[in-house]
């Protein structure tokens, strides 16, 4: 077999695979759905995080609008501090609420955006000063159990 | 005593073949610019062992698909989560099978020839020919081919995914009636393509030098006889295999093991 053939084969074999990378990576992976790029960043304090992770979608009445960038932990206020990187042609009004919530009954935990009536828009950077924590299903059973005995307690 | 004795035996015959094989990898890594120059021995080669491998990976991946689609629907239809047939099909595919599973077919089909291609040069004194025109054969031959089968190695694993998630789209889609915009969708949400896709091409990367410098090894050091190429050529493939599964386990520890 001569050189250029072999040459052109490897190169069908490369662009082949290059094409299934594309495939996997826009199709069947999370990069075709939000462009990376034209982002602008926010934080919200959390008293409790749940299980929501790095990379995790947020959302405004239900659709993708950002993903979380970041989870640290602030050890003076002992809040969980969450960087969001939200798509820069959406903007939210200062007294916009940033909600944990979870997909399904005990689906993956996403970050919904609730926003506010104000005329000013948050600028990047800000801080979304209105939040609510996750709801832990463990701190719900137990509320719960103990709502129940209080309440058989009093109603004998 | 000779208990004893054939035990350090043993153990020192180890220690050595380790550090021999070692040394070998060592050349061939310091040989890379040099055979990088010279690319039309790489390009060859990549030819032999991946286009030569690409109908096989590509056979494999579909039924690999379509087989799990098959097989994951039963039970997730049981529990109404067969919208979720895609992901699981691609996490699977993207983060083992596909890497694992495309390395012990190459093994299987590059590896082998590669083995008694060095075997048979070895057997027919070439190599030692080479030596004495003051070419050194590793250089010349073996790292042409070392680095060929790690550059393929990740793409032959790509397809193997991209191939098998087709196929899986087949079964689930048209025949089981899967809704085909959850299916996409689902696994667009479930699939980072850093963290998953990235790491199986890590993983197929690091394969690629396991079974490539194995079956490399294998022949460079198989007895010069054609028994003894044979048995290179077996151990070559059982040796490569073993490995990769034992690199995917160290590899899917440090990757994906919670932090």
């Amino acid at each position: 077999m001569t050189l250029k053939s072999t040459e052109t084969l490897v190169g069908l074999f490369v662009l082949l695979a290059l094409l299934a990378l594309l495939f996997l990576a826009l199709k069947a992976a999370n990069l075709g759905n939000f462009e990376a790029g034209k982002t602008y960043a926010l934080t919200a304090h959390f008293s409790n995080i749940g299980s929501l992770r790095p990379r995790a979608p947020v959302k405004s009445a239900g659709v993708r609008v950002g993903r979380v960038d970041a989870i640290t932990f602030d050890p003076e206020r002992f809040q969980a501090v969450v960087t969001l990187a939200i798509d820069e042609r959406y903007r939210f009004p200062v007294d916009s609420a940033a909600k944990i919530l979870t997909s399904g009954l005990l689906g993956e935990q996403y970050i919904g955006i609730e926003p506010g009536g104000d005329d000013l828009t948050l600028a990047s950077g800000a801080t979304v000063t209105q939040t609510q924590s996750a709801v832990v299903l463990e701190n719900l059973i137990g509320q719960f159990l103990t709502g129940r005995g209080a309440e058989s307690g009093s109603q004998p | 005593m000779t208990a004893l004795r054939a035990l350090g035996h043993v153990t020192l015959d180890r220690v050595q073949a380790l550090g021999q094989a070692t040394v070998f990898c060592l050349r061939m890594t310091r040989a890379i610019p040099a055979a990088l120059r010279r690319s039309r021995h790489v390009v060859d080669q990549m030819h032999a062992t991946g286009n030569r491998s690409l109908a096989l990976i590509l056979a494999s991946g579909t039924a690999v698909g379509l087989v799990l689609a098959l097989q994951l629907y039963l039970t997730l239809a049981t529990y109404g989560t067969a919208e979720t047939l895609g992901l699981v099909v691609n996490l699977s595919l993207v983060r083992e099978l596909g890497p694992v599973v495309a390395a012990l077919l190459f093994a299987g089909r590059a590896g082998t020839s590669l083995t008694a291609q060095i075997g048979l040069m070895k057997a027919g004194e070439q190599l030692l020919a080479m030596e004495l025109m003051a070419i050194d054969p590793l250089a010349r031959v073996l790292t042409p081919r070392f680095i060929a089968g790690i550059a393929v190695m990740p793409l032959l694993a790509l397809l193997f995914s991209a191939v098998g998630i087709l196929g899986a789209y087949v079964v689930a889609v048209p025949l089981l009636g899967v809704d085909a915009g959850n299916f996409w969708a689902i696994q667009q949400n479930g699939v980072d393509a850093w963290r998953d896709i990235g790491n199986g091409l890590v993983k197929s990367f690091f394969f690629g030098i396991v079974v490539t410098a194995t079956a490399l090894y294998q022949g460079y050091e198989a007895r010069p006889t054609p028994e003894g190429v044979a048995a290179a050529t077996t151990r070559g493939v059982v040796i490569a295999s073993l490995c990769v599964l034992c690199t995917d386990f160290i590899l899917t520890a440090l990757m994906f093991s919670p932090r």
